[in-house]
C-alpha cells in the first residue's frame, strides 16, 4: 500500500503513486512523504521540458513519482545534505502541467500554484504539497541520502535522487479541485480593520 | 585635516567573511525574539505549531551543521566609510567579494548567484558578486551590515511612483497589497520594509535599509512609529497567518523610512524578508 493512513490521522505515503492513491489525499492533510523524491528546481525544469519536446527520456522515469523543489545546500562532511527546504513553486508553473501530462503524480514545494496547475492536478490526477518554508535545517534532519543523477553543472539546481523517511508536508491543491491556501485564510481576517477591497466572507 | 586611519583591506575581507557564516548559522537574537512573541500570540493552533517549528529550525541551525534555510541568500552589504579612513592593499569591491567568497566556500553555503540574469545564467559558483551599498560617512571607522537575503522573499517586492493625492491611504493599500500577494510564497511571518519619498531608486534602497533594522524597533520619528504600528497591526489582520495557513500574525514587524521627495511624486517600495531574516553587523 502507498498510502498508510497513521493513528494520529497523518498519512504516510511512498512513491511510485498510482491515481488511486492520489484521490485519498485531500487539501489540508499531513502527510510524511517516505522513500524516493526527485530534486528538481527552475533551470533543471527548463532542461527536463526541452528534453520531453525534443522526444528524449528523462534523467528519471517520472511515472508515478513526486518531485520536491528544492536546490539545498552543499553537506557538510559526515552529512547526507545540507540545508533543504522548498523553493516557491509558481516559478515551476510554466512546466508543471507537460511533467504532469508525462506522469508526474506528486511535487513538493511552497507557495500557491496558478489555475493552469491546479486544473492540470485535476486533470492527470496528482496533489501538491507544500513542506515548512524557510525550515531548511529540520527538512534536513529527513533527507537519508542524495545524489545527483543529472545536470551537475548546475550546482544546487542539479537533479538530485533523494531517499526521506517521514518528510512532512501538507496538501495543498488535491486532485478534485480543493486548495488549502484558498480556504485557510479568510476565518482569520479582521474584515473590520482593513479598507473594503481586502474584506473577506469568513467561511469556516 | 585630522590623519587618516589605515584600513588593510584584508580586514574588511575577514568581516565579510565571518559575517557571511554567523549569520547563515545563526539568525539574530531580535528574530528569535520576534518570532517568540509571535508565537505566544498566535490565535490558530496550526499557527502555533508551525512556529514551534520555526524556532527548532533556528535552534537546530544555530548547532553549525545545517544553515537556517537552504537559500543562504544574495549577499547585500551596507558599507559606512568614515571619510577619515584610508582602504590599502585592495580595491574595496573586490575585498568584499573575497569575504563573499571565503566564507560561502568555507563554510558549505549555497551559491545562489548567476553570471547575468537572461542569456545563460551561468552560477558564478562562489556567490559573488555582493550587491553592496556604499556611504562615505563622517568619522574613521568602518561599519559593515551583511544580510544574506533569499530569493523568494525578495521576488515579492514591489515599488510604485503613487500621486502625491494618494497620500497615507494609498500607501496603505499598497503595502497591504504587497503582503496579500506575497501570500505563502514568501514565507511568513515575515519582516516588511517600506520605503517611502526620495526618487525611484532611492525608495528601493530605503525599503531594503528598513529591514535592516533591529526586528520590531520603531522609527525615532514618532509619525512613522504610528505609521509603522498602524501597518503592522493591518497586515496581521489579513489572517494570512504563519506559512500562510491562517492565523493572527502574518508579520513579525513593519519598517518604514522615509526622505523628502519631489513635489510631484510619492514614491513607495516594498522589500519583504520572511522569517529566514539573516543580518549582523561589525564595526572596524
Amino acid at each position: 500500500m502507498t498510502v498508510e493512513l497513521l493513528e494520529d490521522g497523518k498519512k504516510r505515503i511512498r512513491a511510485p503513486l498510482v491515481d488511486e492513491d492520489v484521490r485519498r489525499l485531500e487539501a489540508g492533510d499531513v502527510v510524511l512523504i517516505s522513500g524516493v523524491m526527485y530534486a528538481a528546481r527552475d533551470a533543471a525544469h527548463k532542461l527536463l521540458v526541452e528534453m520531453l519536446d525534443a522526444g528524449q527520456d528523462l534523467p528519471f522515469d517520472p511515472t508515478g513519482q513526486i518531485v520536491y523543489y528544492v536546490g539545498p545546500s552543499p553537506e557538510k562532511p559526515g552529512h547526507a545534505i545540507g540545508s533543504a527546504g522548498p523553493t516557491t513553486a509558481s516559478r515551476m508553473d510554466k512546466y508543471t502541467p507537460r511533467m504532469l501530462q508525462v506522469g508526474l503524480k506528486g511535487i513538493v514545494g511552497k507557495g500557491g500554484r496558478g489555475p493552469a496547475v491546479r486544473e492540470a492536478l485535476q486533470e492527470h490526477t496528482g496533489v501538491y504539497m507544500a513542506a515548512l518554508g524557510g525550515g531548511g535545517a529540520l527538512a534536513a534532519l529527513q533527507i537519508r541520502a542524495q545524489r545527483v543523477i543529472a545536470f551537475p553543472e548546475l550546482g544546487p539546481e542539479a537533479i538530485r535522487e533523494m531517499e526521506v523517511e517521514d518528510f512532512p508536508v501538507w496538501v495543498i491543491d488535491d486532485c478534485k479541485g480543493q486548495d488549502f491556501y484558498g480556504r485557510a485564510v479568510a476565518p482569520w481576517r479582521k474584515n473590520d480593520l482593513l479598507p473594503e477591497e481586502f474584506r473577506l466572507p469568513a467561511n469556516a | 585635516m585630522g590623519d587618516l586611519r589605515e584600513i588593510d583591506a584584508a580586514e574588511i575581507t575577514r568581516t565579510v567573511r565571518e559575517l557571511c557564516i554567523e549569520i547563515n548559522y545563526k539568525v539574530p537574537e531580535d528574530l528569535v525574539a520576534a518570532v517568540t512573541r509571535a508565537r505566544k500570540d498566535e490565535e490558530s493552533p496550526l499557527g502555533r505549531q508551525i512556529l514551534d517549528l520555526v524556532l527548532r529550525n533556528a535552534e537546530l541551525a544555530a548547532e553549525g551543521e545545517y544553515p537556517y534555510c537552504q537559500d543562504t541568500g544574495s549577499t547585500v552589504v551596507f558599507i559606512d566609510v568614515g571619510q577619515d579612513v584610508h582602504i590599502t592593499g585592495a580595491d574595496l569591491a573586490d575585498a568584499i567579494d573575497e569575504g563573499v567568497r571565503t566564507g560561502y566556500t568555507d563554510a558549505y553555503l549555497r551559491k545562489s548567484i548567476v553570471d547575468d540574469p537572461l542569456f545563460e545564467r551561468k552560477n558564478t559558483g562562489d556567490n559573488t558578486p555582493a550587491f553592496v551599498h556604499t556611504r562615505i560617512v563622517p568619522g574613521d571607522q568602518v561599519r559593515i551590515q551583511v544580510d544574506a537575503k533569499g530569493g523568494g522573499s525578495e521576488n515579492k517586492g514591489k515599488h510604485a511612483m503613487l500621486k502625491p493625492s494618494d497620500g497615507l491611504e494609498g500607501v496603505t493599500r499598497f503595502v497591504l497589497q504587497a503582503v496579500v500577494d506575497a501570500g505563502p510564497d514568501a514565507c511568513p511571518p515575515g519582516i516588511v520594509g517600506v520605503g517611502i519619498g526620495g526618487n525611484f531608486e532611492y525608495s528601493a534602497i530605503l525599503a531594503k535599509r528598513a529591514l535592516m533594522r533591529k526586528v520590531g524597533q520603531p522609527s525615532p520619528d514618532p509619525r512613522i512609529a504610528e505609521l509603522e504600528a498602524d501597518l503592522f497591526e493591518k497586515c496581521n489582520a489579513l489572517g494570512i497567518g504563519p506559512q500562510s495557513l491562517g492565523g493572527t500574525q502574518t508579520v513579525l514587524a513593519v519598517h518604514v523610512e522615509m526622505m523628502p521627495t519631489h513635489i510631484a511624486s510619492l514614491p513607495v517600495a516594498v522589500n519583504i524578508e520572511c522569517h529566514a531574516h539573516r543580518t549582523g553587523t561589525r564595526v572596524i
